[in-house]
Formats: C-alpha cells, sequence, structure tokens
C-alpha cells in the first residue's frame, strides 16, 4: 500500500519549522496537539483546512532551521500523507525518515503541482502524477540503506528489529 | 589525495581508512546531547527499541536549558521527565537549575566536547563544538534516542566548503559579524549538507568565545558542521577543563574542497541580518535609526563572558533608552558569576537591564521577553524567522553584542562607535 493520494497545498523557499510549529506549542510533544498548530506561522488556517491525505508541495530548503522532530511530527499529525520538495533541509530529511513521515525530492513537481491538484504518487517507485493535469514526476530516489529505514516504518523499528537479530 | 578535517575525523570514527563526500558511513558517537525539548521525545523512542540501557552514562548529557526554569506546568512535566530518566538510568552529566547553563556554551565549558570527536546533539545549534574541531552536528530527537540505545548514527559524509577571513577586525568586529556575513554571502541553504571550514589570519586571532559564535551559526548557513581547525587557542581553552583524552584533527595541507571563498575583514562594518532571515545581514548603517522596543544580548550564540564583556564597555555609566527594555541573559552559571565578579552585572543593573537566570527562554520564543505583535527587537540570537520571539508580526533583527548594547542606549539600532565607550576586545 503505497499509493498516496490526495489534494495539494503550496508553500515557497525556506519553511522553518519555527512555521511549522512554533516553539510556544513545544510544551508538549502529543502528536495530536502538535497537529493543531501545524504550519501555523506560515498560514493560520492551515490546520483547519488540511484534510487526510492532502499533500504538502513547497520550494527549496523546506524545513531549515531548528532540529525539532514536533516538525514532521505535526506535519504526519495533521493528516498530511506526503511532503513534495525541490529540497530539504538535512535535519528535517533525517527526521522525516527516522519517524516515517513520506519525503518526495523533486524540483521539477515543485515548480509544477499548483494548489487545489489531486496528486498520486506511487512511493516505490517515486512517481508523481497530476491528476488534474496528466503530467508525471519522478522524485530523486532513496539510497538503498535509508530504503530499508523507510521500508520498517521508521528508524526505531530498523533498530529493534536488528537488535533482535543479534 | 588529501583529506580535509571532518573527512579524517569521520573515517577514524567509522574505522576505514579514509572517506569521500557522498559516502554513507555508520560511526560512533563520542559524545551526544539532548535538552528539555527534544529528550522527553527521544526517551520515548529509546524505550521503543528494547534497550534497556544508555550505550554510556558518561557519553550523554541532558539539559534543561530551553523553557527553564520551568515556565508552566507541561514544561515541568517535560522537565521532570528527563530527570527521571537520567537518575533511573545514571546519567552523570544532567544539571539542575542553578547548576546549569545554555547547552552549546555549558559542554564546552566543562570541557565535555573534545577536538577530533564526533558529537550529536537533539538541537540544531550542536554546530557549536566545530569552533573546538570537533565533526558536531545537530539531529532530532530519534537520532538521539537511537544513539543513545547505540551508540553509533549514519552519517553521509558532506562536502566542504572553506571560508577564510583574511586581515585585521576593524572596531566593534567580532564573530557574530564574521558568521552573519557569511550566511549574507552564502545565503540560508548555501551550505546545505555541506561542512563549513573556517580559516585565515582573522580567525586565528579570535579567542574561542568568539569561535564559538562563528561555529554555533553555521546550521543558518544550511550546514551540516562549522569547523575550526584546533591550535594553540583551542589548546589552552581546553587546558584544565577535560580529564579525556583527546587528539586534534587537522585536514591535509591541499585537500580538495567543493567551495573556497576568500574575504577581507579590514572594511567590514558590524553587521545585522533584517527580519525574516538570518541570511538578510547588511552594515549596521544600512538601517540604523530603525526604532526599537526590545534588546536580548545572551543565547547560545553571544551569552559567554566575551560577549557581556563588549556589551558593559558599552553601557559603563549610560542608561537604556527610555522605550526599550533590555534582557541580558548570561549563558551559564559560571559566566554569570564571572560577570558578578567583574563587575559587569553591576553595570547591566545600573544601565536599567533586566539580568536573567541562564535560560534560552526568548531566543525560541519561550518565555522570558517574548514580544508583541508590531514590537521590534535587536537580539544577539542566532534567528529572526517569522514569531521565532513571540508575534509572528513582531520583528528581530540579528546583531553582535556591540550592536545590541549601542542599540540599547539609542532606542534605535547604532553602530556602536555613535554612543562612545571601549571596544573590549
Amino acid at each position: 500500500m503505497n499509493i498516496l493520494k490526495g489534494k495539494v497545498w503550496t508553500f515557497g523557499d525556506d519553511v522553518d519549522t519555527d512555521a511549522i510549529i512554533p516553539a510556544r506549542y513545544l510544551n508538549t510533544f502529543d502528536p495530536g496537539e502538535l497537529a493543531l498548530h501545524c504550519m501555523e506561522d506560515a498560514d493560520p488556517t492551515f490546520a483547519a483546512k488540511v484534510s487526510p491525505g492532502d499533500i504538502i508541495v513547497a520550494g527549496k530548503n523546506f524545513g531549515c532551521g531548528s532540529s525539532r522532530e514536533h516538525a514532521p511530527l505535526a506535519i504526519k499529525a495533521a493528516g498530511v500523507s506526503c511532503v513534495i520538495a525541490e529540497s530539504f533541509a538535512r535535519i528535517f530529511y533525517r527526521n522525516a525518515i527516522n519517524i516515517g513521515l513520506p519525503i518526495l525530492e523533486s524540483a521539477q513537481a515543485a515548480a509544477s503541482l499548483q494548489e487545489g491538484r489531486q496528486v498520486e504518487i506511487n512511493l516505490e517507485e517515486g512517481k508523481i502524477s497530476d491528476l488534474s493535469s496528466g503530467s508525471t514526476f519522478t522524485a530523486v530516489p532513496f539510497p538503498p540503506f535509508m530504503q530499508g529505514i523507510m521500508a520498517k516504518g521508521g528508524l526505531i523499528n530498523y533498530i529493534r528489529e536488528k537488535k533482535n537479530k543479534k | 589525495m588529501g583529506q580535509t578535517i571532518v573527512e579524517k575525523i569521520l573515517a577514524r570514527a567509522s574505522g576505514k581508512k579514509r572517506v569521500s563526500p557522498g559516502d554513507l558511513i555508520n560511526a560512533k558517537i563520542d559524545f551526544a546531547l539532548g535538552n528539555d525539548i527534544t529528550a522527553p521525545v527521544a526517551i520515548n523512542e529509546f524505550k521503543k527499541t528494547g534497550a534497556e540501557k544508555v550505550f554510556d552514562k558518561e557519553r550523554i548529557a541532558l539539559i534543561p536549558d530551553h523553557f527553564t526554569p520551568n515556565k508552566d506546568i507541561q514544561t515541568a512535566e517535560q522537565v521532570k521527565l528527563m530527570r527521571d530518566f537520567a537518575r533511573q538510568q545514571g546519567i552523570i552529566h544532567y544539571y539542575e537549575i542553578g547548576r546549569m547553563g545554555i547547552e552549546h556554551a555549558l559542554l564546552p565549558e566543562l570541557g565535555l566536547v573534545l577536538p577530533g570527536e564526533v558529537v550529536i546533539g537533539a538541537d540544531s545549534h550542536t554546530c557549536t563544538y566545530g569552533a573546538l574541531g570537533a565533526f558536531a552536528t545537530g539531529v532530532g530527537s530519534t537520532d538521539l534516542a537511537a544513539v543513545m540505545a547505540t551508540g553509533e548514527l549514519w552519517f553521509k559524509v558532506p562536502h566542504t566548503i572553506r571560508i577564510a577571513f583574511h586581515g585585521n577586525l576593524p572596531p566593534w568586529v567580532g564573530g557574530k559579524d564574521l558568521i552573519l556575513y557569511t550566511i549574507g554571502q552564502l545565503g540560508v541553504d548555501g551550505a546545505r549538507y555541506a561542512a563549513l571550514e573556517f580559516s585565515g589570519s582573522a580567525i586565528s586571532r579570535l579567542d574561542m568565545d568568539a569561535r564559538f559564535t562563528i561555529s554555533n551559526m553555521a546550521i543558518e548557513a544550511g550546514a551540516k558542521a562549522g569547523l575550526i581547525p584546533p591550535d594553540e587557542v583551542t589548546r589552552k581553552y581546553l587546558t584544565g577543563r577535560t580529564a579525556r583524552p583527546y587528539t586534534a584533527v587537522l585536514g591535509d595541507e591541499g585537500a580538495p574542497v567543493a567551495e573556497e571563498y576568500n574575504w577581507d575583514v579590514e572594511s567590514l562594518e558590524p553587521q545585522v541580518s533584517l527580519p525574516y532571515s538570518p541570511a538578510n545581514a547588511r552594515p549596521v548603517s544600512s538601517v540604523a535609526g530603525t526604532e526599537i522596543d526590545q534588546v536580548v544580548i545572551g543565547s547560545c550564540t553571544n551569552g559567554r563572558i566575551g560577549d557581556l564583556r563588549q556589551a558593559a564597555a558599552l553601557l559603563k555609566g549610560k542608561k537604556v533608552h527610555p522605550r526599550v527594555r533590555l534582557i541580558v541573559i548570561p549563558a551559564t552559571q559560571a559566566i554569570y558569576l564571572q560577570a558578578m565578579r567583574e563587575g559587569l552585572l553591576e553595570i547591566f543593573v545600573e544601565a536599567g537591564a533586566a539580568v536573567s537566570t541562564p535560560t534560552c527562554g526568548p531566543c525560541l520564543g519561550g518565555h522570558m521577553g517574548i514580544l508583541a505583535g508590531g514590537e521590534v527587537a535587536v537580539a544577539t540570537t542566532n534567528r529572526n524567522f517569522v514569531g521565532r520571539m513571540g508575534h509572528p508580526e513582531s520583528r528581530i533583527y540579528l546583531a553582535g553584542p556591540a550592536v545590541a548594547a549601542a542599540s540599547a542606549v539609542s532606542g534605535v539600532i547604532a553602530h556602536p562607535r555613535e554612543i562612545g565607550g571601549g571596544d573590549a576586545r
């Protein structure tokens, strides 16, 4: 079940983790609470209008700034099924893979997908289809090692399985 | 072919003869860090790994510094969770309120992070320790959990961008100005995934406090690490601070790097980064006269004794402008005590400043100086994103302690030379 389908919400370049989840809400790490404030300082209405399965599309350097894992947690708990960006800041990239939030890097998709479009994503193939226009895009593939982590549903499961094998 | 300092450190830590940029490696971690925001999440994840004991109770630090002294019931619960875990695991480096400091000032001060080491912290400003010639990088809570369980972590070997600053620094220009200028030149993602390496005659002459400021903000250019090759200044700083042996690592002469910049500092003005990006760096004179409401001097970037001395040299015998609130936050208890002994705290209080116990507090919009809508601050902190210090419609200008102090007195953004007083450097 690696087919995702949802509506696009677009954001610009350099979306920082303070915009994704402001520190004033970091006195909890309950995903449901964090989801209520997801993207609040970029778009205060986002948490209210996002639907399960929806997709965030952004420009370069998505998730820059603080290392707070609360950022991908908030996005995941808000129901977002995948983040597509031209590029990701490195800590956010690690965090998303570690907690099992699907992310895809594609400059073409980031530039072409417009807000409100319906998009289908085949995660295994890294294929992004704009159902409204028929265009398709291919994301930068993950190294096999990271695919391994993602296939286990995140880093913790990956470690637990490795430990059990020993 | 020669190797850079980062490549050599990561080769050693992964048990390889050499590594190249882009290689995926598994490295042994020498030291790991979490704070009251990130450690609770990590502890939760650690428990899920099935591990019962942390990999080494002497090589983990848990520091309550972000929302502390506890600002509300929820943060008190988060700190309690971390404290209970530290006790249960026998983690030695847990520092309680009254003994703690801002993590990135405290760990070097205690000699817990050393040249040649691989350090990870669940805090983006972990790159600060690059100033000691360590490979130090920020990660998330799950990565910290993995390290607490296994003592290892995967990395992609970064390429290196070398930045050399040449010449003598003009008065009032210090570490903060060099790093704001660097971020302004590279952009907020100009060093994404890269290791920055700072060198040159201007860097060699800087003391450790200024070097920590530079490495601290490498992340603001997207960098994974920000290293300064260890030298005599580094060695002197570490003397008497640490019982742990270390091997300083230097890059090979002529090791290839991805990019190289050579900048002359002699005509550099103090820098200010305008809202809402650390990359919006400009000479202070271009924004001089901008009215302000608050000034914060502190944080893991600029809360060290050298920063406080610089601010005090300008504030001595003067008053904070009636319209302005000045908040000074020494970064650790030791710095606080030193500032007290040197009479700096007296200068601040007599000038009309509030002096706080060590905390990250206002830097991340936590507490101890939150901004209202429409308010403007000059801060020696590291980020000026929308809503960073409070209301999404507040505005932050990032600067060094000299510009911050001069602005507090003037009530507007000001060049330090405008208010007189000596340069403490």
